[in-house]
């Protein structure tokens, strides 16, 4: 059972390295940018599965988030506080290893917020934006908190583009590598590049597990609870509110990690990660992967992000993911890997193999213990279309 | 024996100048059938609405086992031991069988959301026992064979004794069934009958809105008659049977409907 379920993991794993491994040889290790990236982007597709195809809720601010996380690690790690060195309270974050002394891109020696303690900041912020927006919009049922994250969205984008601090239309660049342990940095020069696929692609086996466990537990049955019927759920004892503010908070916080390492390999973020289309683009990346199939969406999130920064969607780029959640929507709304005529085919593979499981009529075992007889209105196995 | 289980006092609900509920007091005692009957509109939905905390009253109350539930949301309704069935069967249309089965373990497990996420050690007992006593409990309706099936997938008298069975799962005090033989044939009809009355030998206190009369005489202990919002008869069935302003309402002697 709990094989069962890893089974997949490893095979993906596996074909992480393969990948890896060709395009080392095949010298076009240039290749595994675009993948860092892609999987980075698919980091916040996983919490958005989590959100819209387990819990049912559907939020249109997920690029904010992201950005929460890449601009909030961007700003800290860039902001030179070395005209603010001789003052007790950054002499005291220097001590407690908050801030740390480095040369910038221009051989100057600048002193910044660590990484990590930036990267810190970038979850809680999201965290707490996260929980500011969704508390009230959890609490009604409909599309309230797609109506709130759409406006939540815009508004980051407008600060992003409107901020001094923020670079305004630039964004931040310079932004330093993270270093993490034993020698890995987040970090998008040349000879990180391997590294930093394995870094990006590790967060995406982390987070695929923990979605995995959540969907198979006590909670994530709550979850797919609440997403078919809140009122049923409710009546079983199931707070809606809470779960669904505790998935937006978990999906934001992964966006918002994305975004943070995102920022550091990029060596920097700009408002274009902010936009409103960008949170367009994650649920159609959720929506083509089937809403509910995490496999699907790490599939579909990495092979459409990955054509998309390679440029082959040219111009029309956001035009092809609008036209991809169109036609999903019409099509395949359960997405791509559930086609209909795929599925008449899965249908018939697996005919016959329920039939044979079902024996004894309904209700025998209460019957027989009251000591009742009666035939079965319905033979067993009996089925309605 | 006669404990009161569930006692509403002058309950009153409006729907804009319609007045659904109308100062309907009544008592359930612990381990009997009670039902509720009365014609198409009579404000029996809204009564349980009232009581499992989908809706709010605008004045009077509902106490459980002597104690003040009135205004509590329906998930702490559910957590004291009230849980209901709908009218329309609501399954979780994209879960299995037993997985449904299994969400009416909820109120009896305790795994937080970072506890099942990190799919820590000490939480697999308490899984276990979800998965057992969901399967105990569709093996003793008889749906063990159904248990992987997808739910939506279920004829439609299956899909209604899967809520019981989801409904049973929560070791409820008190289930409120709303019209549980609706839709269902001669046979299932039959089989919930007795279904109710196993149910109610295990102890559980049952209140039921239910249009099928012959059901009702056969299994209710009580029952109480809404017309217009208002309790107009209450009583053993013999005596709601005899009752002359009952037969009038359900004849329609002097009303059009």
């Amino acid at each position: 059972m709990r094989w069962k379920r890893l089974a997949p993991v490893a095979v993906l794993i596996v074909l992480v390295i393969l990948i890896q491994l060709v395009f080392s040889a095949a010298d076009a290790v240039y290749y595994l940018t675009q993948l860092t990236m892609s999987a980075y982007y698919c980091l916040v597709a996983i919490g958005l599965c989590l959100l819209m195809g387990h819990t049912g809720q559907i939020s249109l601010g997920h690029a904010g988030f992201f950005a929460i996380g890449g601009y909030t690690s961007a700003v800290l790690t860039t902001v030179n506080l070395l005209p603010h060195a001789g003052s007790g309270f950054v002499r005291f974050l220097g001590r407690i290893g908050f801030v740390v002394r480095r040369v910038d891109l221009y051989g100057e020696e600048i002193l910044s917020v660590s990484p990590w303690i930036a990267f810190l900041a970038a979850v809680i912020l999201a965290l707490v934006v996260a929980f500011v927006i969704g508390l009230p919009a959890t609490r009604l049922k409909g599309h309230y908190l797609a109506m709130a994250t759409l406006g939540f969205g815009v508004i980051i984008h407008a600060v992003a583009l409107g901020t001094a601090v923020l670079g305004e239309s630039d964004g931040i660049s310079g932004v330093p590598g993270f270093r993490l342990f034993l020698g890995l940095e987040v970090n998008g020069r040349l000879k990180f590049r391997v590294q930093n696929y394995y870094i990006a692609w590790f967060l995406i086996v982390a987070a695929l597990l923990l979605a995995m466990n959540l969907i198979h537990s006590r909670v994530g049955r709550a979850l797919r609870a609440i997403h078919g019927s809140e009122q049923a759920a409710s009546s079983l004892g199931i707070n809606p509110a809470r779960y669904k503010l505790t998935v937006f908070v978990f999906s934001a916080v992964l966006a918002a990690v994305g975004g943070s390492f995102a920022a550091h390999y990029n060596g920097g973020i700009g408002p274009s990660e902010a936009t409103v289309m960008k949170s367009v683009r994650y649920v159609a990346i959720v929506a083509v992967g089937g809403m509910s199939n995490l496999w699907g969406i790490v599939l579909m999130g990495m092979l459409l992000n990955f054509l998309s920064l390679r440029g082959y969607f040219g111009s029309y780029d956001d035009a092809v993911f609008a036209a991809i959640l169109i036609g999903i929507m019409l099509f395949a709304p359960r997405g791509i890997l559930r086609l209909p005529l795929l599925d008449s085919v899965r249908r018939l593979a697996g005919a016959g193999r329920g039939a044979l499981a079902r024996a004894g009529g309904p209700l025998a075992g209460i019957l027989a213990r009251r000591g009742g007889e009666r035939k079965d209105g319905e033979a067993p196995g009996e089925r309605h279309g | 024996m006669a404990e009161i289980l569930l006692e509403t006092r002058d309950l009153n609900r409006f729907f804009g100048g319609l007045r659904a509920v109308a100062d309907v007091s009544l008592r359930a005692m612990r381990g009997q059938i009670k039902a509720v009957i009365g014609p198409n509109g009579a404000g029996k939905t809204t009564l349980f609405n009232l009581i499992s905390g989908n809706l709010r009253p605008q004045s009077g109350s509902v106490r459980f086992r002597g104690q003040e539930i009135t205004r509590l949301k329906p998930y702490m309704i559910a957590r004291r031991g009230i849980f209901r069935t709908f009218q329309t069967t609501r399954l979780f249309a994209h879960m299995s069988v037993l997985e449904n089965v299994m969400v009416g373990r909820h109120t009896c497990s305790r795994a937080g959301f970072l506890a099942c996420m990190l799919n820590v050690p000490w939480k697999w007992p308490e899984e276990r026992a979800i998965r057992g006593k969901a399967m105990e409990t569709l093996r003793s309706l008889g749906l063990e064979g159904y248990a992987e099936e997808t739910a939506q997938n279920l004829p439609f008298g299956r899909q209604r004794m899967v809520e019981f069975a989801r409904a049973l799962a929560t070791e409820p005090q008190l289930l409120l069934l709303d019209e549980p033989a609706a839709g269902l044939n001669v046979h299932e009809t039959a089989e919930l009958s007795d279904l109710l009355l196993a149910i109610r030998d295990r102890g559980i206190t049952l209140l039921v809105v239910e249009h099928d009369m012959s059901l009702v005489m056969d299994i209710s202990d009580e029952i109480v008659v809404l017309d217009r919002g208002s309790v107009i008869a209450e009583g053993k069935p013999e005596d709601i049977q005899r009752d002359e302003r009952v037969v009038r309402i359900y004849l329609g002697e002097e009303r059009a409907e």
